[in-house]
């Protein structure tokens, strides 16, 4: 097939910025997203053009390096699927899709598509671990684990860090990150020790990256492609009120 | 946010059940506004908490908004919602709305200055005749109108805001959130009906002077 590609052009940081339109050749249905990116770009580069910036990297949805908003979605119009999962059978022959990086003040462009989510890792520094004795692995069942508390704990750490929540969110809040990060390890008995400083300092660096503030619109859980669900920060919540007023 | 709100609502609760008494006609009703006006000191602490509660809300709701707008300064050219509802995404219009509302109904049953032609009488018993006053206001359609299009803009800011505070404070869970939602729903519903009801039966007559 044929397609009108939008996709937002941007040297670096610093300059502005622009919509730039191409026309993408022989595009097969059964390509993916980025499969398409990659076709276009190699007709761009015969055509003297400089080939569009765009982040991945496992390319089948676990690594969260894939950072498209693909007609006004992050991640494209499917639910529960990364960019690199999407695949172009999706579109019809003559179709225009416009692509847009994540845009949040705390995601600065770096060029093209590509935006810094380094501001993630600093939140994860502030607080997204456990203290554990090193050394060899220790016996599976010293540490008992209740059933509902691995599911849990499991379903919170599907996120992939990939960003798609603050894309999302009318005011580009981080909070289903950050409750995905804490909830993953305050469920399990390894993530008690520190729970309280770490809910009060990851949110204190949420904060501090100029991420907005949840006014529970739930637009993350509906773009999140491993379909984190907003329970978590309500939890988040909950364990923020408690750590600060019984510290 | 979610704290300063939960006071409005109590407020707005309560001041629906004491307005529901002009059912029981003129001389319940004005009782039950001498007996206010006799709480004296305890009144005033109460009208301070309330305009600390609306400081608060309107302070807490301007710095979100400052914030929210700066966290993303390039906005999309396409952004197609999925989740979100028309209520959540105009919080802001309508609590502007719900102030001027709140603005002209003090400057029209409290201060006076609205339709001062229906303040200051007194009845029978040389009580404020709050009964008279409502009812011949009302009498007038657009009055009557005005009041049922802030109680719909009301409405519709606690449709979100109740189950907003849920969430907000931590009480909602994946089982409770949609149940919450609904409610909260519900109880805008009812609030709606209980205080529009006032000025929809003075219009067509079934509360009468
Ligand atoms: C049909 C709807 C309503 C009617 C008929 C009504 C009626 C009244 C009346 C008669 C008074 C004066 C009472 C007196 O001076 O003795 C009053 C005061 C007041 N009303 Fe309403 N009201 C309505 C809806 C609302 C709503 C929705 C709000 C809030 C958003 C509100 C907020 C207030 C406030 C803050 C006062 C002043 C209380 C004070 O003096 O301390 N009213 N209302
Ligand atoms: S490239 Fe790894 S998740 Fe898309």
């Amino acid at each position: 097939m044929k397609l009108i590609v939008r996709v937002w052009r941007q040297q670096n940081a610093q300059e502005k910025g622009r919509f730039e339109t191409y026309e993408a050749q022989d595009i097969s249905s059964d390509m993916s997203f980025l499969e398409m990116l990659d076709v276009l770009n190699e007709q761009l580069i015969a055509q003297g053009h400089e080939p569009i910036a765009f982040d991945h990297d496992c390319r089948e949805g676990i690594c969260g390096m894939c950072s498209l908003v693909i007609n006004g979605r992050p991640h494209g119009p499917d639910k529960g699927v990364t960019a690199c999962q999407l695949h172009m059978r999706r579109f019809k022959d003559g179709d225009t899709i416009t692509i847009e990086p994540w845009r949040a003040r705390a995601f600065p462009v770096v060029k093209d598509l590509v935006v810094d989510r380094s501001a993630f890792d600093r939140i994860i520094e502030a607080g997204g671990y456990v203290s554990v004795k090193t050394g060899s692995a220790p016996e599976a069942n010293t540490v008992p684990v209740p059933k509902p508390a691995a599911e849990d704990a499991m379903d919170a750490a599907a996120c992939i860090g990939c960003g798609a929540c603050v894309a999302a969110c009318p005011n580009a809040s981080a909070m289903l990150f950050v409750a995905a990060k804490v909830a993953h390890l305050s469920d399990l008995p390894q993530g008690q020790v520190e729970h309280k400083a770490r809910v009060q300092d990851m949110v204190q660096a949420m904060d501090h990256e100029g991420f907005g503030n949840c006014t529970n619109h739930y637009e993350c859980m509906a773009a999140c492609p491993k379909q984190i669900h907003v329970k978590f920060i309500a939890r988040l919540n909950r364990d923020y009120l408690r750590a600060t007023t019984h510290p | 946010m979610a704290g300063s709100g939960l006071m409005l609502l109590g407020f707005v609760v309560l001041h629906l059940l004491g307005n529901l008494t002009i059912f029981l006609g003129p001389e319940t009703l004005n009782a039950y506004a001498e007996k206010l006006r006799h709480f004296g000191l305890l009144l005033w602490v109460a009208r301070v908490i309330l305009l600390a509660a609306v400081a608060v809300h309107i302070w807490a709701a301007v710095v979100l908004t400052i914030e929210n707008r700066r966290a993303r300064p390039q906005p999309y050219q396409q952004y197609v919602p999925a989740a979100t509802n028309p209520a959540a995404l105009t919080m802001g219009l309508t609590g502007i709305l719900l102030l001027s509302y709140l603005v002209y109904h003090l400057l029209h049953f409290t201060w006076g200055v609205a339709h001062p032609q229906f303040f200051g009488a007194q009845d029978a018993l040389g009580r404020r005749d709050v009964y008279a006053m409502v009812v011949r206001s009302f009498e007038i359609p657009w009055v009557a109108l005005l009041y049922v299009v802030g109680m719909a803009v009301l409405c519709f800011h606690l449709s979100h805001g109740m189950a907003s505070t849920c969430q907000t404070l931590g009480l909602s869970t994946e089982r409770t959130r949609p149940l919450f939602e609904r409610i909260g729903g519900m109880i805008a519903g009812l609030i709606f009906l209980g205080y529009s009801a006032i000025p929809v039966a003075v219009l067509f007559r079934m509360v009468r002077p």
